[in-house]
């Protein structure tokens, strides 16, 4: 360019050479934070992950993502408690990404488009795993897939355990649950039904197991005794409902007592109102202190419970229950008052819980067992005993079909690695993704759609499934409103708005990078990233 | 301009691109081919309104000209920070005369291109506001009255910043520059002083006229493709807030743009041949603090007492804004 | 073809027979026949495709025409006076940016007092601009320097000024002689800049120059500008051969041999200086005349070597560095640095005054005798001068010294429009 003007005429891009980063005092630097969702997943979902691709259409990978650690979507998608819907970032905006109702349409498109899951070569190693239910299940699938050979012992007649015989069925009808378990079976998991181990060194014996994962739930109901009402009237809620899944239901009458003020106290009453019975929930504390999900009363009332808050059972006669007043002191417990009420019932049902059945462990060696029949686990899943994994209800804390399956998968976990002589140690988690990272203002407005109700009409009389599904679209939008807290989705603002061109967009589905040597540390684009993919640390020279 | 919303999506088209998004309604910004016209390596401070806003105008403006562009700039923070010997930042055919003559630079540029027969080059001038609606206003004023084919940026950071920060006549009332200190009866820049340039534009009836804020990136590339489809004398006032003469954190470039916005003390509209035919709604209405007190040039009106009477002028000022361009009705104007 | 026609036709038609490209003027006198002149045949469409803009001032005329020139385009324009000073930003903008454009100064006055009619004191007054700067004599060579200009600007990648004396030329009917469009084209070839904004090899220009590197580009400038000093005489050779005729160059002396007297001056006031000079040979007094064509770049060594017999040098200037005198007559006295050769300045014609071969007269004789006051005022009305001077004195009061000149010489009779 020597015909050029010296010095008042430049070469384009000549700026280049100078590098603008030894400016900064801050750097910006490309994190993933730990989604709150994905935090509050028990089966340890990547929520996220599974929602960002679902958000591309590709439902198919969305699904994969979601089966690495959860075998059973479609069940999920129904029954599960869905703490990530509590801890979405979303909820502090407008309200929650329905996630649970995404994760369902995953599951039930794979059920229709029969997709499969691959496993890895055979190890040749042997694993026992006793009951059906989530808990065994999810452990089975993992194993399976990482080419361990799976049998499972069941004492029912059917998979699946308290997702069969509790969840009544037009919550989570029997055919999802056969065709989740049903791909197991394709795999390679054996389901040896009608199978209750007593002896469990035999069964082990027998199979040649080289480890066992124990996942026999809770079962055994609390019950009390009413005074004065018939034996044969005063069910309890494991029995009622086991009893909806055989060939023969328990006779109830017209007039039902439920007593309890739990999730499964309504799953009774509900179950007696589909069969035509006037059912009645008594419970000691008020509406606002029992443990079930406020939606759930609500529904329950609108189907046509009847509930009796503060009132606790003093005793029975024929068809006939005393009531005795309740009222909270301040600490929310309840206090009788000596006033009494008096209903009809022909039956009553006690919802008072469920403890773990664990007398055949009596003999293990090393095995602990807690007053409340649960087996003391370590952080492998490890009961006192070498080789032998528990999880699930059977094990104290939180008791949920997520949970189970979140067992499932970790016990998985250690005993692969038991099998193969090592330890397995979880991967470093990133930091929480919290809300406050996120700039919120590039979020579109967008409520959360809502899945279709059984009218009240049709739910009487009827088992259909109450809760309907998204359709496809709705699917999508809802996934759409994820947030992405924490992980990059490739909105282009950290690109866009450094006003150093600093940033390099690597192309589609590579995210960015800082070019350091122009970065001058302002701390836009970590500023204006709406979901707080960019950490500013100080500059270390 | 209301620009296409994408209803539902994730951010919809609020951010600069999203993946989701086809690839007409992703910005010129979001395109990992953009010209990035105003290159690194410039001089601009950290978190420089301007040299974003510049980036983002001439680069839409590159795109709707296919590439064949020349710029002509005033003296300023932008031409001084991107074009110091030996190095300019610029990818473009970019020229810098004087402080008040760019907009008649580009009317000769303009003038010659139509002289060549080069019908398919387009002008574009820019100035920061001090350039623009002070010293460079007759020239300005001549190439709207000849409708010349220039479009023309203003880049306002309400001050002489490029000097140190003196007030202009697009600084706003009570704001603290080096010649309206906050010192004496009035602190800061007198209220009912300063001039509204885009309305003095559309008072020349040029075929378009439009105000644009680095915060809303696809209103303002979408009024840089209007302008650059349209022939004539085009002014867009855009802007940029100034982290150093503002007082702001660096990396509240964007927020503080925002806020402007979003009180409605920044209107974003259009006008066509002298008439408002559209505005940018405000999406969440905020009061004017929410913008003065993240810049230290209205500190005093917090501090140390606040001046409820100020704020209240400010905020009329944003009410005002609100009523005249119907910044938050849903429907029409 | 010759024709009678008025000086600021003839320059309109130069300026046309060049192609220009684009033209942004602003009215001003005595500029305005020129412009409208041009105004008209664009609008006709005897001028290609060139473009012609209204612009809303001197400033933005010139500004207007950095753009086009940059971008390519021969462009033009005309002004004076107020004009020049109203666009002097630009003015020193266009040289250091190094584009080749070609102004007409119709030399007028400078206010306060505003006064429209002819002196130098505006093109003075930017003469370090990095502009060259040539005088034209005559209508005639007004003419034939803007053919010059042109192409010496483009050159040179420097802007010209062709500064023709306001009235005295630019409204003056003489017979002039224009050439063909075909002659002019092979005597001025297309411009091809050396720089150019252009999407397909896009430049920056216009930076920011430090102290690091500031002084050097005004040393190449300066090294540029002096390459004028020979391509100007070298275009006036090709203009002559070409047009027969001579016009331009660095300077033209007159009657020079065996002058011990040599009267400088520039523009044309030389016509009068030559029918001086006449007189006074057939007086027999060995004066000469050398009229100075290129004043910037400023042909210092050249005049030395044509002056360095003579015994006095005598500058007859239009226009006053005030404070210190003569403009002209420091640069001449600084080509003779070291010669004894006594420099007059004599200070004349200022706002329009006559300058007339009789006063031109008496002043050579007083020179002679070494009886020159310096700086001298020719004409100067010593009787106004003295009463105000008395007058203030008396009344030690300060006041609007022109309306007080300007009352007092209403008894000589001049108007003032
Ligand atoms: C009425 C009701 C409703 C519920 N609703 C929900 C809900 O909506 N969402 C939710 O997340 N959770 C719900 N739960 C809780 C949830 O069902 C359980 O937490 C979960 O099923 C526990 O899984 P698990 O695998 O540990 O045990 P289970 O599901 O109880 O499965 C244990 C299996 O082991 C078998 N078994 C037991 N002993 C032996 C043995 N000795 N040998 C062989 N097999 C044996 C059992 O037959 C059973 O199939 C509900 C529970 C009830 C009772
Ligand atoms: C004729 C003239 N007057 C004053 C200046 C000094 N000057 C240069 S830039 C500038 C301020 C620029 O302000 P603005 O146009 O608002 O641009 P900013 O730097 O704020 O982006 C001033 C006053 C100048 N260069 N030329
Ligand atoms: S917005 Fe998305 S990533 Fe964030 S918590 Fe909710 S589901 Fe998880
Ligand atoms: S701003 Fe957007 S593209 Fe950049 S890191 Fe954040 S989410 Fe990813
Ligand atoms: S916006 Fe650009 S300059 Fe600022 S911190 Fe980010 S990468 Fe660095
Ligand atoms: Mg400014």
């Amino acid at each position: 360019m020597n015909d050029k003007p010296f010095a008042i005429t430049l070469d384009p891009n000549s700026s280049l050479a100078n590098h603008t980063g030894n400016w900064r005092t801050m750097r910006p630097v490309y994190v993933d934070r730990l989604p709150p969702c994905n935090h509050a997943c028990p089966a340890g979902e990547n929520i996220q992950a599974w929602l960002y691709l679902a958000e591309e259409k590709n439902y198919e990978a969305a699904w994969r993502r979601l089966m690495e650690d959860n075998p059973m979507p479609a069940i999920h998608g129904r029954v599960c408690y869905h703490p990530c819907e509590t801890a979405c970032n979303r909820g502090q905006l407008d309200q929650s990404v329905s996630i649970r109702a995404v994760e369902r349409f995953l599951g039930d498109l794979a059920i229709k488009e029969g997709w499969r899951v691959p496993c890895a070569p055979s190890t040749g190693r042997k694993v026992l795993i006793v009951g059906a239910g989530p808990s065994g299940l999810s452990a089975a699938y993992h194993l399976t897939r990482m080419g361990h050979r799976v049998t499972i012992h069941e004492a029912s007649d059917k998979v699946g355990g308290m997702m069969r015989y509790g969840i009544p069925s037009y919550r989570l009808p029997r055919d999802v649950v056969d065709a989740e378990v049903g791909r197991m079976e394709a795999m390679g998991v054996t389901i040896r039904l009608n199978t209750k181990v007593e002896d469990l060194d035999a069964a082990i014996q027998e199979g040649g197991f080289h480890a066992t994962f124990l996942a026999v739930g809770a079962h055994l109901a609390r019950r009390i005794d009413i005074p004065g009402f018939d034996a044969k009237r005063l069910l309890d809620a494991a029995t009622f409902l086991r009893s909806m899944e055989s060939d023969s239901p328990i006779k109830i009458g017209r007039r039902l007592a439920v007593y309890g003020g739990g999730n499964t106290a309504i799953d009774v009453a509900r179950t007696a109102e589909r069969l035509g019975v006037e059912p009645v929930i008594i419970y000691r504390r008020d509406e606002a202190h029992a443990p079930s999900f406020k939606e759930e009363v609500a529904e329950a009332r609108d189907e046509g419970v009847q509930f009796q808050w503060l009132r606790s059972l003093a005793k029975g006669a024929d068809r006939t229950l005393t009531l005795e007043v309740m009222e909270l002191d301040e600490h929310g417990k309840p206090k009788p008052t000596g006033r009494f009420e008096t209903i009809e019932a022909d039956t009553v049902v006690l919802a008072l819980g469920q403890k773990a059945d664990t007398a055949f462990l009596r003999n293990v060696t090393g095995a602990r067992l807690r007053d409340d029949g649960t087996v003391e686990v370590d952080e492998q899943m490890m009961t006192g005993h070498p080789g032998l994994f528990a999880g699930g209800d059977m094990v104290p804390g939180e008791q949920s079909v997520s949970m189970a399956t979140g067992h499932g998968k970790l016990a998985a976990r250690h005993i692969d690695a038991y099998l193969r002589g090592a330890r397995y140690v979880r991967p470093h988690g990133h930091a929480l993704a919290t809300f406050d990272r996120l700039n919120t203002w590039y979020y579109t407005d967008a409520e959360q759609s809502k899945q279709p109700l059984l009218t009240l009409a049709r739910r009487r009389g009827s088992f259909e499934e109450m809760v309907g599904a998204l359709d496809q679209d709705t699917a999508l939008l809802e996934a759409r409103r994820c947030l992405s807290c924490g992980n990059c989705f490739e909105c282009d603002n950290c690109y866009a708005v450094c006003p150093d061109n600093a940033v390099i967009k690597l192309g589609a589905g590579n995210r960015f990078a800082i070019n350091y040597d122009y970065c001058k540390g302002c701390g836009l684009c970590a500023e204006e990233c709406p979901c707080g993919a960019i950490d500013m640390v100080k500059e270390v020279k | 301009m209301t620009t296409q919303r994408i209803k539902f999506y994730q951010t919809g088209t609020y951010t600069a691109g999203n993946r989701l998004l086809d690839d007409e309604a992703r910005t010129v910004q979001s395109r990992p081919d953009r010209t990035n016209s105003l290159n690194s390596g410039h001089r601009a401070c950290q978190g420089c309104g301007e040299a974003l806003g510049a980036r983002y105008a001439i680069d839409a403006a590159m795109r709707a000209a296919h590439k064949r562009l020349i710029a002509i700039n005033a003296t300023g923070c932008l031409e001084v920070f991107s074009s110091p010997y030996p190095e300019s930042a610029w990818q473009i055919p970019w020229m810098h005369s004087l402080f008040g003559n760019a907009p008649a630079v580009a009317s000769g540029v303009a003038a010659a291109l139509r002289a060549k027969g080069h019908d398919d080059v387009k002008v574009v001038a820019q100035g920061g506001d001090g350039a623009t609606v002070d010293i460079g206003f007759g020239c300005l004023s001549g190439m709207f009255e000849r409708n010349d084919e220039v479009l023309y940026i203003c880049y306002d950071n309400e001050a002489y910043m490029n000097t140190g920060i003196q007030r202009s006549g697009a600084t706003p009332p009570f704001a603290r520059t080096n010649t309206t200190q906050a010192v004496g009866e009035a602190p800061g820049n007198l209220l009912g002083t300063g001039k509204n340039v885009p309305r003095i534009a559309m008072a020349h009836g040029i075929p378009y006229v439009a105000t644009a804020s680095v915060a809303d990136l696809h209103d303002l590339e979408a009024k840089v493709a209007t302008a650059m489809g349209m022939k004539g004398a085009r002014y867009i006032h855009i802007h940029v807030p100034c982290p150093l003469g503002w007082g702001s954190d660096p990396a509240h470039t964007m927020k503080v743009a925002r806020m402007a916005v979003e009180s409605g003390l920044f209107p974003l509209f259009e006008a066509r041949a002298g008439r408002v035919v559209d505005r940018t709604k405000i999406r969440r209405k905020v009061s004017v603090e929410r913008y003065l007190e993240l810049q230290t040039r209205f500190k005093h009106l917090f501090e140390p007492c606040r001046n409820d009477e100020a704020i209240a002028a400010i905020q009329a000022i944003a009410d005002e804004h609100v009523a005249t361009y119907g910044l938050l009705e849903s429907e029409g104007l | 073809m010759r024709a009678q026609i008025e000086g600021s036709q003839a320059v309109a038609e130069a300026v046309v027979l060049c192609r220009p490209e684009v033209i942004a003027a602003y009215p001003i006198s005595p500029q305005t026949h020129i412009v409208e002149r041009l105004s008209r045949m664009v609008k006709g469409g005897e001028v290609g495709r060139c473009q012609y803009l209204n612009v809303e001032s001197e400033f933005g005329a010139l500004s207007v025409l950095i753009g086009a020139s940059a971008a390519g385009a021969r462009t033009y324009t005309a002004t004076t006076s107020q004009g020049l000073l109203f666009m002097a930003e630009a003015v020193y903008n266009a040289a250091g940016l190094g584009l080749p454009i070609v102004m007409t100064i119709a030399n007028r006055a400078v206010g306060a007092p505003i006064n429209i009619w002819n002196d130098h004191s505006d093109s003075m007054a930017l003469r370090d601009a990095g502009w060259i700067q040539l005088y034209a004599e005559t209508c005639q060579e007004a003419a034939d320097l803007h053919l010059q200009a042109f192409r010496l600007a483009e050159e040179l990648s420097c802007p010209v000024m062709v500064c023709m004396d306001g009235y005295i030329l630019t409204h003056a009917y003489e017979p002039i002689d224009l050439p063909d469009q075909s002659e002019v084209d092979s005597f001025l070839p297309p411009f091809s800049p050396v720089q150019v904004l252009d999407p397909s090899d896009p430049i920056s220009i216009g930076a920011m120059v430090g102290p690091e590197a500031f002084t050097e580009v005004k040393y190449l400038a300066h090294r540029q500008h002096l390459r004028a000093l020979t391509l100007v005489p070298d275009i006036a050779d090709s203009f002559e051969q070409q047009f027969h005729r001579e016009s331009g160059g660095l300077y033209r002396a007159y009657r020079m041999t065996d002058a011990d007297t040599v009267i400088i001056a520039l523009g044309s006031v030389i016509g009068t200086i030559k029918d001086t000079v006449d007189e006074l040979r057939d007086e027999g007094i060995a004066i000469g005349c050398l009229k100075v064509g290129c004043y910037r770049p400023f042909p210092a060594m050249q005049l030395r070597a044509v002056l360095e017999s003579v015994t006095r040098v005598i500058v007859v200037e239009k226009d006053l560095a005030v404070g210190i005198g003569g403009i002209v007559s420091a640069d001449v006295r600084m080509a003779l640095n070291g010669l004894p050769i006594p420099v007059h300045t004599v200070i004349a014609g200022l706002g329009g005054r006559s300058i007339s071969a009789e006063s031109l007269k008496h002043m050579v004789r007083d020179a002679r005798a070494e009886r020159l006051s310096e700086p001298y005022f020719l004409d100067l009305n010593m009787r106004v001068v003295d009463e105000e001077l008395a007058r203030r004195q008396e009344e030690r009061q300060a006041g609007p010294l022109a309306e007080q000149l300007i009352r007092a010489v209403k008894a000589i009779g001049t108007k003032v429009v």
